[in-house]
């Protein structure tokens, strides 16, 4: 159990008619990338947005490092350690790259009012460190020296990268990633691989990672769930889920499970 | 009508299509004008002298709108067949003006429409016989048509220096009593620019030539080159300068400098709400009350007063009492959201407005009588009693107030405030607290309107529930719009626009609101971002 | 008993502060309404005129409410210029009425002079709205929530003082009508003819109203814009034109409203929209935005409020001249349910999609 970091017992979540997910499971331990893989509508990001507080799940629990998480406010289950980046990029548009990130180191370090107006050399020490710190996590992302442009001024490529960026500043344990790589042609997408692994190894994140691109799950995940019309129809190790024949029924049909899940590749 | 057609893509075979934009145009400049005789603002101004003895502001404004005309035509028709057809449908114009005087007269309908009185009527044809009158009308209304579309052809330049002609013409003629009180050191050339009626022919050269200076800029790109601390001196001698003039001129001028700098203020506080916390706040009227009712109830003799403290002791207690009462406020509607925001704001603010007025909170805040005998501030024994001291005293204020805003924006909680009204759900996703978040917003934003409130009761001596209309709140959020919603400068630009102007033009009187509506819907239209280019585009460093 | 557990350990302090003032407005009201009925002051001849009175004004909230809550159901923008259409509405009526006086038709044929009133209200209302769909919304489609908003507050700035410069800036009265005029007497009670005509009409309008919407094309073209944007434009339906029918038709109830009230305040001036539009958005609101029966609906609940409120509750709290704060006790209401219900009483009806 202590080595868990993230559980969820028979999360589901209702809006109104629709039953979103229904009975999901998951157990993803430290230090782990675990993926969450499924159709369109398939409820993932729904998952997501239970995980994280944004939507208030009508069912199950969700425990976080042996306690309770589920039923908090966003920004407490934020401070617990939570971050996520958005399938359709959400930064603060008319913030710059270095703002967006310094938002969230701030969140950490609040300043005092008084020490704000008057300019105190303790504050101006405080904004100097924010602002270090937010450079070295630009320079870490790739992105060094674009931290004046707006948000919305950068390419695609960058925002992604300054989405997780931003994600990284509140120090978090546990990185949900919502498509990362969405958009991304195979040598971008492989670059981003490559980032999650980083991710993982030097910074010990555990990462839940939503993806359509399957080169990219089977390349840096250990292990999958999938997904079909809310509940979770499988679940196990790339190769396992590789061969699974209920998956990719679920994707292509009960005629391509002959053809097995090379039919998923993007013809190159 | 015209704007609706799809851009005619084939050459001017087609002859419909400036058939059917000079009728635009001419049906424009008619119902223009006839919209501006018809609220009453030819009535108002076609006994002041733009130039004296040459025009009156009336005609001056019915030859700007066939001006505007014949400009606008240029967008449908190129060149000199833009000129032509601005002439002849200023000409039109004209003449049916003249045509709809007589046909007006005839059928009597000043039971319905004030505005429509004999004199004005005869007042449009320079109380001219028909013929005469449309005659002289026509080729008003044909030489502005067409002058409008040539300076719409010209080149930069040329167009520049024109532009500033008419503008230094029209500048001079509508502030002639400022001017000529500015002048009024120098007799010989106040007497040779104005009349007491206004501005004399030969002032109008003047004034053409200094206008036509002014927009060319000459100096501007050697002074783009100067260094810094060159520029930097040149804006401090400008402000010293501004900062001078009250006490050069009269009371008049400190007066409304002072009420620009109360709106400033005011303008600074929503600017925290709205600009950078997203949050529309229509009873923002209600803080600005709380200040004043507080700094009266502190500092007056008699009545409902409190106690009788020293201003600048109350003063503190008023930006404690508003920030409070900010607080308080900004707390039930935490969860509203965008439109029904303004709207609950509203419904707040009134509230407030029909308790303060009633007779049931009357022993406690005066009632429709208000609080008076506030005396004037003073300090050591120096009382702050004449205008121009008020200024100083307010500017000061202003100031202060302006330095603590500006830190505040670009500070960590200036960064919270902008990602919330950016996205609240990815700002509380990094952990940002929006209850203390939104309430800082409400509490510090209300500080500043009591500041304001507080200045505003010592200024004037009493405070009524009437001067805390609604009114005021959308005379504060117009502000923010005209200047730049976000931007301190715009601030300052919006209420010496809003404010400060409408005051100096003193004629226009109620018409103010008619102009702030106009004003309002033109800059959101043409200039979303304000006059002032708000702060984030300057904060993209190339 | 799980869901109040699951309330109490998710609430922070704002959460009980709203409960607080929840029961605190609950208990004013209470506590004055059981008072008052502890001392009746007033006979049961002047209660039936205070609902009178109330399904009145009710009445014309109602008919101002639907224009807002047809816009805001399409274009999710609050106009604040609504309340001067129908301002607009009541002028035409009046000059309407008074062009007829001097031509002696009013006397001679009341029914028609009151016909020429309704359509000069119905047409000004109408124009009025398309004009300031093309000046003040048209731009602004596609931009973000603020800018249409404060358009509109310019807006409604530059009809209320251009009517203050053409009209003049005083009160302008209605011709008295004597077919109208005097009381009737219903169910042993005298209560003032025009209350009934106005109710009447009104109920009548809704009624048109329903079917309008309900039955015919351009109505079910509206809903359906109301409900999904894109879907319709990729059912052949032209939003553009349904978007300026919406303000014409919202424009024409408000037109009718104006006319109603001219009837029975009998007097007309330029600021009258402003604040009466606040409450028409009030009422839509209460009855849920782009609801349209809710809007029917809110309207009248305001107008009763309005009227039974001072004379309900206030009067049991020892508050002298209570009917002063009137005004206070329907914002209060407007804003309880802003923040307590924003959905309104019946739920709102928004499109998916920002037309």
């Amino acid at each position: 159990m202590s080595a868990l970091l993230l559980e969820a017992r028979g999360l589901g979540k209702r809006y109104g008619g629709l039953q979103a997910i229904d009975g999901i499971n998951l157990s993803v331990p430290k230090a782990v990338i675990h993926s969450v893989i499924g159709p369109n509508g398939a409820g993932k990001t729904t998952l997501f947005n239970c995980l994280t507080s944004f939507a208030q799940p009508t069912s199950g629990e969700i425990w976080l490092n042996g306690a309770r998480i589920d039923g908090l406010r966003p920004d407490r289950v934020s401070k617990l350690g939570v971050a996520r980046t958005y399938q359709n990029i959400r930064l603060f548009p008319d913030l710059t790259a270095l703002e967006n990130i310094m938002v969230g180191l701030e969140v950490r370090q609040p300043e005092s009012l008084l020490g704000t107006l008057l300019s105190t050399p303790a504050h101006r020490r405080t904004v100097r460190a924010v602002q270090a710190r937010a450079n070295e996590l630009l320079v870490a992302l790739d992105l060094g020296g674009r931290g004046d442009r707006l948000a919305r001024h950068l390419p695609y490529g960058d925002q992604r990268r300054l989405e997780i960026a931003r994600a990284l500043s509140i120090d978090p344990v546990l990185l949900l990633l919502d498509e990362p790589a969405a958009g991304m042609n195979p040598v971008e997408s492989h670059a981003m691989m490559e980032l999650i692994g980083r991710l993982r190894d030097e910074y010990g994140l555990t990462i839940l990672l939503i993806e359509h691109q399957m080169r990219v799950v089977m390349g840096v995940s250990e292990r999958i769930s999938v997904l079909d019309h809310g509940v979770c129809i499988a679940e196990g190790t790339p190769a396992e889920i590789r061969a699974d024949p209920t998956v990719i029924a679920a994707y292509l049909g009960a005629r391509a499970a002959k053809h097995g899940m090379d039919a998923l590749e993007p013809s190159a | 009508m015209p704007s609706d057609m799809v851009e005619a893509s084939a050459p001017a075979i087609d002859l419909r299509i400036p058939a059917q934009a000079l009728i635009g145009t001419t049906l424009a400049i008619v119902g223009t004008c006839v919209f501006v005789v018809l609220v009453g603002l030819f009535g108002q101004f076609a006994s002041r002298a733009l130039v004296v003895d040459v025009i009156d502001i009336g005609h001056a404004l019915m030859l700007a709108i066939a001006l505007g005309g014949g400009a606008a035509l240029t967008r449908r028709i190129a060149g000199p067949g833009a000129v032509l057809g601005g002439l002849l449908a200023g000409a039109l114009a004209g003449a049916a003006l003249a045509v709809l005087v007589v046909a007006t007269e005839a059928a009597n309908l000043r039971w319905m429409l004030v505005s429509l009185t004999p004199v004005t009527l005869h007042a449009i044809g320079y109380n001219l016989p028909l013929l005469q009158a449309t005659a002289l009308l026509a080729a008003g209304g044909g030489i502005a048509g067409a002058l409008g579309a040539l300076l719409a052809c010209l080149p930069e330049r040329p167009r520049q220096a024109f532009c500033g002609m008419l503008a230094g013409v029209v500048f001079a003629g509508l502030l002639h009593e400022l001017i000529a009180n500015l002048l009024q050191d120098f007799h010989s050339l106040d007497d040779w620019m104005f009349s007491y009626d206004g501005l004399l022919p030969t002032g109008a050269v003047l004034a053409a030539a200094l206008g036509a200076v002014a927009f060319l800029r000459p100096g501007r790109a050697r002074f783009a080159r100067l260094p810094s601390a060159a520029r930097i001196g040149v804006g401090l001698a400008c402000l010293l300068a501004l900062l001078a003039l009250p006490a050069l001129t009269n009371d008049f001028v400190a007066q409304v400098m002072m009420l620009v700098c109360l709106y400033t203020l005011m303008g600074m506080g929503l600017n925290i709400e709205l600009g950078l916390a997203g949050l529309v706040d229509l009873g923002f009227v209600a803080f600005f009350a709380v200040g004043a009712y507080t700094l009266a109830l502190l500092t007056a003799t008699g009545g409902v007063a409190v106690a009788q403290l020293n201003f600048f002791v109350a003063l503190p207690f008023s930006i404690l009492a508003a920030a409070i009462f900010g607080f308080l406020f900004g707390l039930p509607v935490l969860k509203v959201r965008g439109d029904y925001l303004a709207i609950a704001t509203l419904g707040l603010g009134e509230i407030i407005r029909v308790l303060v007025l009633s007779d049931m909170l009357k022993p406690l805040l005066g009632g429709a009588q208000g609080v008076v005998n506030i005396p004037k501030p003073s300090l050591f024994g120096l009382v702050l009693g004449t205008p121009t001291l008020l200024f100083y005293l307010t500017a000061a204020m202003a100031a202060l107030a302006g330095y603590c805003a500006w830190r505040l924006q670009h500070s960590g909680l200036g960064r919270r405030w902008l990602a919330v009204r950016e996205d609240e759900d990815v700002a509380q996703a990094l952990g940002i607290n929006l209850v203390q978040v939104k309430l800082s917003a409400y509490t510090l934003g209300a500080a500043f309107a009591g500041l304001a409130g507080g200045i505003f009761a010592g200024m004037v001596g009493s405070v009524f529930p009437q001067s805390f209309q609604l009114l005021v709140s959308i005379n504060v959020l117009a502000i923010l719009v005209v200047g730049g919603i976000g931007s301190l400068p715009g601030v300052v630009i919006g209420a010496a626009a809003l404010i400060g102007a409408p005051e100096v033009l003193r004629d226009l009187g109620e018409y103010r609101y008619l102009i702030y509506g106009l004003v309002i819907i033109a800059v959101v239209r043409l200039k979303p971002e304000g006059l002032s280019p708000a702060a984030i585009k300057h904060r993209e460093i190339a | 008993m799980l869901r109040l557990q699951d309330w109490i350990r998710r609430a922070s302090w704002v959460d009980w502060f709203l409960l607080a003032l929840r029961l605190v407005v609950i208990g004013v009201v209470g506590s004055g309404f059981v008072a008052g009925l502890l001392h009746p002051r007033y006979a049961q001849a002047e209660w039936l005129s205070f609902i009178a009175f109330g399904l009145t004004l009710g009445a014309i909230y109602a008919l101002i409410a639907l224009g807002y809550t047809m816009v805001y159901g399409i274009l999710r923008m609050v106009n604040f210029a609504h309340g001067d259409v129908f301002m607009a509405g009541a002028y035409a009526a009046c000059f309407s009425l008074l062009g007829c006086n001097r031509a002696g038709l009013l006397a001679s044929h009341p029914l028609v002079s009151i016909g020429l009133a309704l359509i000069g209200s119905v047409a000004a209302g109408a124009g009025i709205a398309v004009l300031g769909e093309r000046i003040a919304y048209r731009p602004f489609r596609r931009s973000r929530s603020l800018a249409p908003l404060i358009s509109t507050l310019g807006l409604s700035f530059v009809l209320e003082y251009s009517a203050r410069g053409m009209f003049g800036a005083q009160n302008k009265s209605f011709p008295s009508i004597p077919l109208i005029d005097g009381n009737v007497v219903l169910m042993g009670f005298s209560m003032p003819r025009t209350q009934i005509v106005v109710v009447l009409a009104a109920v009548l309008t809704m009624v048109v109203l329903t079917l309008v919407v309900m039955r015919t094309r351009i109505g079910t073209a509206m809903r359906a814009v109301a409900e999904d944007q894109d879907a319709a434009i990729l059912m052949g339906i032209n939003v553009d034109r349904v978007i300026v029918f919406t303000f014409a038709l919202g424009g024409l109830l408000a037109g009718i409203a104006g006319l109603l009230y001219g009837l029975v305040y009998k007097q007309v001036y330029f600021f009258m929209g402003f604040f009466l539009g606040v409450k028409g958005f009030g009422a839509a609101v209460l009855g849920g935005i782009g609801n349209i029966p809710g809007a029917m609906l809110g309207g009248f609940a305001l107008g009763l409020v309005e009227s039974l409120g001072p004379a309900l509750f206030l009067d049991g709290l020892g508050v002298d001249s209570p009917y002063q704060l009137r005004d206070g006790i329907a914002y209060t209401m407007l804003v309880m349910v802003l923040i307590f219900r924003p959905r309104g009483l019946l739920g709102e009806r928004l499109s998916t999609v920002r037309a």
